[in-house]
């Protein structure tokens, strides 16, 4: 048994809060060997980063408490260690690498000083320190390295950022490395590349592994083997081949149902009369050009989705349509009317047909509102639109027609989870009775099993109320069983637009071929066959 | 508000008052320090004409007479003062000016401030900057010589002092709210609320100041206090409140010149500020948390606990 590498037995910690005592994570067991890659799936609140927080020592105690369990280490027990041996083996043999590498790297010191300090503490020279720190952010492949390393981290991109992180993580040529959630804040095609450089450096290396993430693509792209983790439980373990293709457990099974991308693709009607047309839209902020030119139609009860990594002037677009930002130039017809040139009371008439459904529902809920405040205020606002009498009524028919039930009414925002408060700030925008709903990543911050519900709802609302959708997300599968229409945007461009069909089966350009390429697929040996294909693109 | 109660109402839930009385009682300090200020509000009000006349009256014979002579009456129990006026009888009389110029002073300067802070933060770049400049001037300025100018050419009185007291304030005020504004105002919930089309008043006061006012409150009673010293240092120059009225403030700086023998004439009024400004300081912490619906739980477990 002492043959693995990192071995966690029985593990349960708790933690002590005023609500009582909450078991983290009950009895999980798992092992790991060098050379190997094992990936910790689980949805928000399942547990997944407890386990590793115990590896590195980093669970506050109190409130947090380890009650049972130990984690071997070549078979020496991490936990009863005493502390100056167990911070040896953090950073030395064990490195971590988090989710948003902004906040994890000082903002007040350079690069280069970051990687060195990591070296030095753990007792190499001044000078052999600087050259190992040169060849670190050479390997990881930050471009210029030598000048890099006199740059702090905000002068970097997000994907550059994590490269630095798992340059500093390896500094000490560690034999375990934890990544959590290392590419879940990074566009896909970077996503690609980071997940590319990490198999590289663990071929190279010998290092395990531990990768925690709640994305079946991620796992399919570069785990030999996967726990599944639920409420606090492991309940399933296996070879990702194994756990994919014949999962024993049902939780497992929601899970991989949830993925989107599997079910039929709209094909939409003939086309009518567009309700919004858009023609030439521009706009800049200083010197950067945020939108070149965009123009589409959309149909009515139609849904256009507007895809594209960060940078590409997805979200400009929208600000811009619902007039929170002001174009430069450029017309948006709404019913025959250019909604750039409204006055300010006819911009108040048309609040009630364009509506907007955010990213994050915690910040998009004022959190000392009500349910019922918060969807009652948009009658506060057109109060035409329903006598104050009825309010109650409607709340609790809004309620239900989102899933949610009229009970919730007094309740406040945080006392729901993700999914149900999207599912209120959903509510709210049906309150005005629009005709078109913008969202915007309206589901990029929930969990897959949510995250296809909430798109179930949306295209029931579609479907039963003909209102009409622009989707904005960064991620091209989520739109696939969703979207009529699919605009693919990089940097302030229209790159594709075209059916979902067109787009997803006969892309016309090399960006939508590498993004689709890009994209992670749950399915193992899909996802192999995609990295394949890629490979080829890039030789 | 009165949306909150006819929503808990329906719930059969208790009312909105029920709930604020049992999470006063889940936290004992708050329910101290409300039990005092009522004390001190109600004394205010009735303090002058119930023992104006005592509080007067000269006493040679008694004069500095220590505290704690339990055979003597009630009012002498504090001591007295260098003409032998019984101290708590004169604490108790004062009382009224006292928080009268306070809560004048820190209302005044409260509610100017907060709306000159809103609207800096909300309007446009022209009127941010007047606005801000003005506070810079005032910031600037030592405020006890615009006091004693202001005071000088308008004559003291109590109104005079109140808004001398607050004008030097207002920038406090104004500065944290705006910096405040500036930010919640680029949160999500009030774009939300924007493309819903609500006006800029709807945004700033349903959206806006209720995130503002847990730290604006904090800041107030603070400001209590400091106002209360800093109306004794004015009295003390001469501009003030001038006797026979008194403040706990001037009764400090009258009890000064006597520290050495006889402490209790400065020591009495001090503690009453203090107590005051604690018992401010305990209550607007609790109401923080009871008015915020994601802190909330706190008390209401607290509560269940204790009962």
């Amino acid at each position: 048994m002492a043959d693995h590498l990192l071995e966690v037995r029985n593990l349960s910690v708790e933690f002590h809060t005023v609500m009582g005592v909450v078991k983290a994570v009950r009895n999980i067991s798992y092992h790991l060997d060098r050379g190997e890659t094992l990936a910790i799936l689980g949805e928000s609140g399942s547990g997944k980063s407890v386990s590793s927080s115990a590896i590195m020592n980093l669970i506050d105690m109190p409130p947090g408490r380890i009650s049972s369990g130990e984690i071997l280490l070549d078979g020496v027990d991490l936990l009863t260690m005493p502390t100056h041996k167990r911070r040896e083996v953090n950073g030395r043999r064990i490195a971590m690498i988090f989710q948003d590498p902004l906040s994890h790297l000082n903002p007040v010191y350079t690069v280069g000083w970051q990687i060195r300090e990591a070296l030095t503490t753990h007792g190499t020279g001044n000078t052999e320190a600087q050259a190992e720190a040169l060849r670190l952010l050479t390997r990881v492949g930050i471009p210029d390295p030598e000048k890099s390393l006199d740059k702090y981290p905000h002068e970097f991109s997000g994907g550059q950022r994590q490269r630095v992180m798992i340059a500093m993580a390896l500094a000490l040529r560690p034999d375990l490395l934890i990544a959590d959630e290392p590419t879940t804040a990074l566009d896909v095609t970077v996503q690609a590349e980071v997940l590319a450089l990490l198999e590289e450096l663990q071929q190279e290396t010998g290092m395990a592994v531990l990768i925690i993430t709640h994305d079946l693509g991620v796992v399919a792209e570069i785990a030999d083997r996967v726990v599944v983790m639920e409420k606090g439980e492991l309940v399933e373990a296996g070879t990702v081949r194994d756990v994919y293709k014949n999962p024993q457990h049902p939780y497992t099974r929601k899970l991989i149902a949830a993925a989107p991308g599997k079910g039929k693709m709209h094909s939409p009607a003939a086309r009518g009369a567009p309700v919004l047309s858009v023609r030439d839209v521009r706009k800049h902020y200083g010197s950067f050009e945020a939108l070149k030119g965009i123009s589409f139609d959309l149909m009515p009860g139609e849904t256009m989705a507007v895809v594209g990594e960060s940078g590409s002037g997805k979200s400009t677009l929208a600000r811009i349509l619902l007039r929170l930002d002001e174009p430069d130039s450029g017309s948006a017809l709404w019913k025959g009317r250019d909604l750039f040139q409204l006055s300010p009371a006819e911009l108040y008439k048309l609040r009630r047909d364009l509506q907007m459904v955010f990213q994050d529902p915690t910040q998009s809920l004022n959190p000392r509102m009500t349910v019922y405040q918060l969807i009652s205020e948009a009658w506060v606002i057109h109060p035409d639109i329903l006598p104050k009498a009825k309010w109650r009524e409607r709340v609790a028919e809004l309620l239900v027609q989102v899933g949610l039930g009229p009970e919730h009414m007094g309740r406040y925002p945080h006392q729901f989870s993700g999914g149900q408060r999207q599912r209120i700030a959903i509510a709210r925008a049906l309150a005005l009775e629009p005709q078109l709903i913008i969202c915007d990543e309206a589901v990029s911050a929930l969990d897959v099993s949510v995250q296809a519900q909430v798109i179930a709802l949306l295209d029931k609302l579609r479907k039963d109320m003909g209102i009409a959708f622009i989707f904005i997300a960064h991620d091209l599968p989520v739109v696939r069983d969703f979207a009529d229409h699919v605009m693919v945007m990089q940097k302030g461009n229209v790159v594709e637009l075209g059916t979902v069909r067109e787009v997803f089966e006969a892309p016309r350009q090399d960006y939508t071929r590498a993004l689709l390429a890009a994209g992670l697929d749950p399915d193992p040996d899909v996802q192999a066959a995609n990295r394949a294909a890629r490979l080829e693109c890039a030789s | 508000m009165t949306l909150q109660t006819t929503d808990t109402a329906i719930l059969q839930e208790p009312t909105f008052a029920v709930r604020m009385a049992r999470m006063l009682w889940a936290d004992k300090f708050a329910l101290c320090a409300a039990i005092f200020l009522i004390t001190v509000l109600i004394l205010a009000i009735v303090g002058p004409s119930w023992l104006g006349d005592l509080a007067t009256k000269q006493n040679l014979r008694g004069r500095n007479a220590a505290p704690f002579e339990w055979e003597r009456g009630w009012v002498w129990w504090m001591g007295a003062d260098a003409l032998g006026r019984p101290l708590f009888a004169r604490i108790i009389v004062a009382t009224q000016n006292t928080l009268m110029v306070a809560a004048g002073a820190v209302a005044i300067s409260a509610i100017v401030g907060t709306t000159l802070g809103l609207i800096a933060g909300f309007s446009s770049e022209r009127v941010n900057q007047v606005i801000m400049r003005l506070a810079d001037v005032i910031m600037s300025f030592p405020s006890l010589l615009i006091a004693v100018i202001v005071l000088y050419v308008l004559g003291s009185s109590i109104l005079n002092l109140m808004l001398v007291l607050s004008i030097t304030r207002i920038p406090v005020y104004l500065r944290t709210t705006r910096a405040e504004v500036l930010e919640i105002r680029e949160r999500m919930f009030v774009q939300a609320a924007r493309v819903m089309g609500a006006s800029s008043k709807r945004i700033l006061f349903r959206h806006i100041l209720p995130v503002v006012l847990p730290t604006l409150t904090t800041l107030a009673t603070l400001d209590f206090a400091y106002v209360m010293l800093a109306e004794s240092a004015l009295s003390f120059l001469g501009i003030g409140i001038q006797p026979p009225e008194i403040t706990w403030g001037l009764m400090i700086s009258q009890g000064r010149q006597y520290l050495t023998n006889a402490w209790w004439l400065s020591f009495w009024p001090g503690l009453a500020i203090i107590l005051t400004t604690m018992s401010l300081n305990l209550l607007s912490n609790w109401m923080r948390i009871a008015l915020d619906p994601v802190q909330r739980w706190r008390l209401e477990m607290k509560g269940r606990k204790n009962g």
